[in-house]
């Protein structure tokens, strides 16, 4: 039988290390809502996503109050709206409207985002991939709950550079449309190489068109226990060091996967995956980069600061992936600036740069993520970006994204203010030289010779 | 069988068990185990109950315990068990 001890101690993970389950995110398959009549099209969105989700927030709630963990957020993902909207949306604007009506339909049943506003472009774009990607700007700045991702390039494909020098200009078009609110936009805006199907984690939710009807998909959180777990082993060697991360991935992830299989079946929706994830919020104690600091570093970003992240990485999959019975989405540690106070202060002590973040994302599984550059970078500087991180992850047969935001109007050495889990971020340097006559080239980059296994 | 744990957390005074106690028996829940330790002057107490005959919903035992917490000055939480032996056993 239970223990005191035992009982105390998940307490104490919950109450005082930020222990919750970050989100609970249901996939809708939007493939059956497909009509040539946009109105038509809109109505029939609105309708199967609010069957499907008017109890989600309330089973959340009332999963999170009988075993006592918070459930951060309740979250929806649609089939990518480029491949839903195509036989109607003839202009932009059409697209525009679906966005609404995503954004309407998330707010009467009280998720707080909505992603899936997408469009899957690895290898080339469709004239729909094309609409809906120009409609970003305005679908962003007029709605408050959704999210966009386009999937750029894959390990099969290559990358498709002609969209990856659109979206250099779509970022900068998304600030410049959100300016008002420190562009916040392309906050909601995330590009990815390798996108998983199955990701519950926002912006880059999305249900891809492998999955079934209905999925539930559940993201852990935990970087607070598993810092506090590593303050009882300093000093102690490497072997130690990863045992306990390993151990307390596993405790973090086992809750993760209770959740999730209880949500599933109170809503009748069957279990998708588990996402293995570190993710941090702006909250005291809830920090990546604080565990990056409890391993041995100074600031995050100091030298070891990649070798650290890998042996986090790792460890946390060594962990979680037996504790839970179907792991997917993005899975790892997530190490977005704004979101982590850790980070926010690397930054702002120099430790931490734009270059230093890519060396990482390397072997963490995202990306740049959440970093704020200053407003007048060009659209082609923001492309380089974008091709040299998704080339990481061409390469590597890995995730990789990039969700960075050109802070209109404001420059190096000032902060800009989310709110919320988004929270704020010291606006880094970007290397100013020219990458345009690369950038402009047009086509694609071929498929990396290990793709081809068969 | 509906296995819940009952923890009770706080500055240490007279009858927290007795009164923690009596409501159960009059809600028809059954003590299954009792701990309980004092860490530095604090209260710790931890109860693994059966609420199969209780009539009340779970949400409703929650907050009657909560509420009583209040009125005694210490923390009452209810649970359900699985959290626990999700994290615990294998």
């Amino acid at each position: 039988m239970l223990n005191i001890y035992e009982v105390a101690e998940t307490n104490k993970m919950i109450e005082k290390e930020n222990l919750d389950v970050r989100t609970i995110t249901l996939g809708i398959s939007l493939l059956d809502c497909i009509d040539s009549d946009l109105d038509k099209l809109n109505e029939k969105i609105y309708n199967k996503i609010y069957e499907a989700a008017k109890n989600l927030v309330s089973t959340g709630e009332d999963i999170a109050r009988e075993f006592g963990i918070p459930i951060v957020n309740k979250r929806i993902s649609v089939t990518p709206i480029a491949l839903i909207g195509g036989a109607a949306c003839k202009t932009s604007s059409d697209f525009v409207t679906i966005a609404k009506t995503l954004d309407n339909v998330a707010k009467k049943v009280g998720v707080n985002f909505i992603g899936g506003y997408s469009a899957l472009v690895s290898k080339g774009m469709t004239k729909a991939d094309e609409l809906l990607i120009r409609s970003i700007p305005e679908a962003l700045a007029n709605t408050e709950r959704v999210c966009s991702s386009i999937n750029l390039g894959s390990t099969k494909t290559g990358i498709n550079m002609d969209a990856v020098r659109l979206m250099g200009d779509i970022v900068k078009e998304t600030a410049e449309y959100t300016k008002e609110s420190d562009s916040l936009g392309c906050a909601k805006l995330v590009v990815f190489c390798n996108a998983p199907d199955d990701n519950p984690f926002m912006a880059g939710a999305f249900h891809g068109v492998t999955e079934a009807d209905y999925i539930i998909n559940v993201g852990v959180s935990g970087p607070g226990v598993v810092k506090t777990a590593l303050e009882k082993v300093k000093g102690e060697s490497f072997e130690v060091m990863c045992e306990t991360i390993k151990k307390t991935a596993f405790k973090v992830t086992r809750v993760g996967q209770l959740v999730a299989k209880e949500a599933s079946r109170r809503m009748g929706v069957p279990f998708g995956i588990v996402d293995l994830s570190l993710a941090p919020t702006p909250a005291v104690g809830d920090s990546v980069a604080d565990i990056l600091c409890e391993m041995g570093l100074e600031y995050a970003g100091a030298p070891g600061t990649t070798a650290a992240l890998a042996i986090l990485n790792d460890q946390v999959k060594k962990g979680g992936v037996m504790a839970s019975s179907y792991v997917g989405g993005l899975s790892g540690a997530f190490i977005p600036v704004s979101e982590d106070q850790g980070m926010i202060d690397a930054v702002v002590a120099g430790a931490l740069t734009l270059e230093k973040l890519e060396a990482m994302t390397c072997v963490c599984s995202v990306g740049l993520d959440m970093i704020a550059i200053p407003g007048d970078t060009k659209a082609t500087t923001i492309s380089g970006i974008i091709a040299d991180e998704l080339a990481i992850g061409m390469i590597n047969q890995k995730t990789t994204a990039v969700r960075i935001i050109p802070v209109i109007g404001k420059g190096v050495g000032e902060t800009v203010e989310f709110g919320g889990l988004l929270g704020y971020a010291p606006i880094m340097p970007v290397n100013q030289f020219s990458c345009d006559a690369f950038v402009n080239r047009g086509g694609r980059i071929p498929a990396p010779i290990h793709s081809f296994k068969n | 069988m509906k296995k819940t744990i009952i923890t009770v957390v706080g500055k240490d005074t007279v009858g927290i068990i007795a009164k923690v106690c009596v409501y159960l028996a009059e809600n028809n829940i059954n003590i299954l185990d009792i701990s309980q330790t004092i860490v530095q002057g604090y209260f710790n107490m931890m109860m693994i109950v059966d609420r199969t005959e209780s009539t009340k919903h779970f949400k409703e035992t929650a907050e009657d315990l909560a509420k009583l917490g209040e009125e005694i000055g210490v923390i009452i939480r209810c649970q359900r068990e699985d959290i626990f032996n999700s994290m615990h056993r294998i």
